[in-house]
């Protein structure tokens, strides 16, 4: 087990600094200089110049590399060009928005998408079946920032239940999360309506395995088969499903927050792109995917605790 | 046939039909602003409503399709393009070199959130179809590799390419001439699943500006045209909307029908 994971650690440190590499890069060989651009048009060159240095930005490229990769092992995150305030502070406030929106989310998923995968599993072939694979088919259909804007005109606008958008703060709990429910709703359907066919065809291929057959042969009726026998190891694939869910429901809250203004990673993002404040960008971005590949990395280690065989499959 | 395939079909080719009739005639001009017939709901003279600058929908939608499409098509294109020749190669020398070098580059592509390297390229190379195509078309190619490698994998050891290779035929040519054909419904399956995803990404991009750029229309934009006129009037929002709820669910229907016509042994792995 210690060697599977230490492998796996392996392979994880290499990833996330191929990634990082690519990510320098790519913000690297983005036209526009910072520096000139936050001093506007009728900049003096030597001013120009001076902030330059001032920033960092005359060192050669793989000075700067290191030196953020080094600050991102510590957690300092640099300064923000436009802000000049730490990048680190940004991304933890800006982070109390979109964790708790992307968790609320994968919690809805989940919870709408089980029941409707057991459901239509139980029932295949028959008319409840049906109906939950056709409403998974729209549902994977739909594009997410349009279902929400349906929600705002349904709930926000004609109904006046929730309110269109923003976010007031942790401060008063149950209205942040009241303010969070519409987009939660609206990250969680496309995601649950995969989640569900997952579900469903999981535990279709399990329920005609030899021991449900030996469980339903002892006596147990088909329900309990499924409910003692077959539900664990359906859940297995929808594990993996769960785990790389994250990531798209991380990136989908990115555009979400567009529509509801919510003060979140993604708004930061985008201010940060617009106003060509560089450092923010590569730092939140190697954020995301320092998330997914740990995520990815804990669902691994998950299954290989589960299920021995995986430890020695690669 | 399947009901749902037929369905599938019919959706994907209105849409194409629409995109490609909208070269040569539209309901009304795209371009043409006129303020005073602006937010007007579907009546007989524009079928589905006009938008805020008082352009006809039905003709935007349509312009529209040919943007979505166009991306999404050229975005498969690619993907396809380089990810099926690395696979075949990865495929015919399994363990060497390339085949691990492009299954780590695979892993690495799947490790990064894909919406949010679309959004950094298009942010820094500047928003617009052409760069939309690239940011959709990379996460493309390790998809195609990955399946083109694992299939082909399964014909290296089948007799009819041992004959071939007893008959003095390469590597390269007995994957040209015997495994790619062979793989033909596979890829046309996958290619129209990507091509769903991708009209998808492109709406999304083209939703926070960063995809096609005005006066070219694009379902993404009108949708985010009309998120501040929702409440005045909802078909501005309705109407595109659903264009591209029909279009993706036309192609994963025709994908799915495909995959279960073409081949019956993948009919249990559908998810």
């Amino acid at each position: 087990m210690l060697g599977y994971a230490l492998k796996r650690l392996t392979s994880l440190a290499v990833s996330l600094l191929v990634a990082s590499l690519v990510i320098f890069l790519v913000v690297e060989v983005a036209p526009g200089d910072p520096a000139s651009y936050m001093l506007g048009m009728n900049a003096q060159p030597d001013t120009v110049a001076a902030l330059r240095t001032e920033l960092g930005l005359d060192l050669p490229k793989w000075q700067r590399y290191l030196a953020w990769l080094g600050g991102m092992l510590t957690g300092d995150f640099g300064t923000s060009y436009t802000y000049r305030t730490p990048v680190a502070e940004m991304v933890a406030e800006r982070i109390t928005v979109s964790l708790p929106l992307a968790l609320y989310a994968l919690g809805l998923s989940t919870l709408i998408a089980l029941p409707a995968g057991i459901y239509a599993a139980a029932r295949r072939g028959k008319a409840g079946d049906a109906g939950v694979i056709g409403a998974t088919q729209l549902g994977i259909a739909i594009p997410n920032f349009w279902f929400a804007m349906l929600l705002v005109l349904l709930f926000a606008l004609k109904l006046r239940w929730f309110s269109a958008g923003g976010f007031p703060g942790w401060e008063q709990p149950l209205l942040a999360l009241k303010s969070l429910t519409l987009p939660a709703v609206a990250l969680a359907l496309p995601q649950a309506a995969i989640l569900a066919r997952v579900m469903r065809s999981s535990l279709i291929d399990i329920l005609s395995e030899d021991f449900i057959r030996t469980a339903r042969a002892k006596g147990l009726s088909r329900r309990q088969a499924l409910w003692r026998h077959g539900l664990r190891n359906a859940l297995i694939p929808v594990l993996t499903i769960l785990g790389l869910q994250f990531s798209f429901l991380l990136a989908g809250a990115i555009i979400i927050e567009q529509v509801f203004f919510l003060p979140g990673l993604g708004r930061l993002i985008f201010q940060s792109i617009t106003q060509r404040d560089l450092i923010v960008v590569e730092s939140v971005v190697m954020l995301l995917v320092f998330a997914v590949i740990a995520v990815n990395f804990l669902t691994d280690m998950a299954y290989a605790i589960a299920d021995p065989r995986l430890r020695h499959a690669r | 046939m399947k009901p749902t395939l037929i369905l599938g079909a019919l959706l994907t080719l209105t849409f194409t039909l629409a995109a490609l009739l909208s070269f040569l005639w539209t309901p009304g001009d795209v371009e043409a602003v006129n303020i005073a017939a602006r937010l007007q709901p579907p009546s007989v003279a524009h079928w589905l409503g006009t938008d805020h600058l008082g352009r006809d929908m039905l003709s935007m939608v349509m312009t529209g399709a040919r943007t979505s499409l166009a991306v999404a098509l050229v975005a498969v294109g690619l993907g396809m393009g380089l990810g099926v020749p690395l696979g075949l190669a990865a495929a015919a020398r399994q363990g060497g070199w390339l085949d691990e070098l492009v299954m780590r580059a695979n892993d690495l592509i799947f490790a990064f959130p894909s919406l949010v390297i679309a959004i950094l390229i298009t942010a820094i190379f500047g928003p617009g179809a052409l760069n939309a195509i690239l940011a959709i078309g990379i996460f493309n190619i390790p998809v195609f590799a990955r399946l083109t490698r694992g299939a082909a994998l399964s014909f290296w050891r089948r007799e009819f390419i041992l004959a071939a290779r007893v008959a003095g035929k390469g590597a390269p040519r007995i994957s040209l001439e015997h495994i790619l054909p062979n793989l033909a419904n596979l890829l046309i399956v996958q290619g129209t699943i990507q091509f769903s995803l991708g009209i998808l990404a492109e709406a999304g991009l083209s939703y926070v500006g960063l995809g096609a750029q005005p006066p070219v229309p694009s379902w993404g934009r009108m949708l985010a045209d009309a998120q501040t006129m929702v409440s005045l009037a909802p078909h501005v929002a309705i109407v595109p909307g659903l264009a591209i709820l029909l279009t993706v669910l036309g192609l994963n229907l025709l994908g799915d029908g495909l995959r279960d016509a073409l081949d019956p042994r993948l009919r249990p792995s559908r998810a």
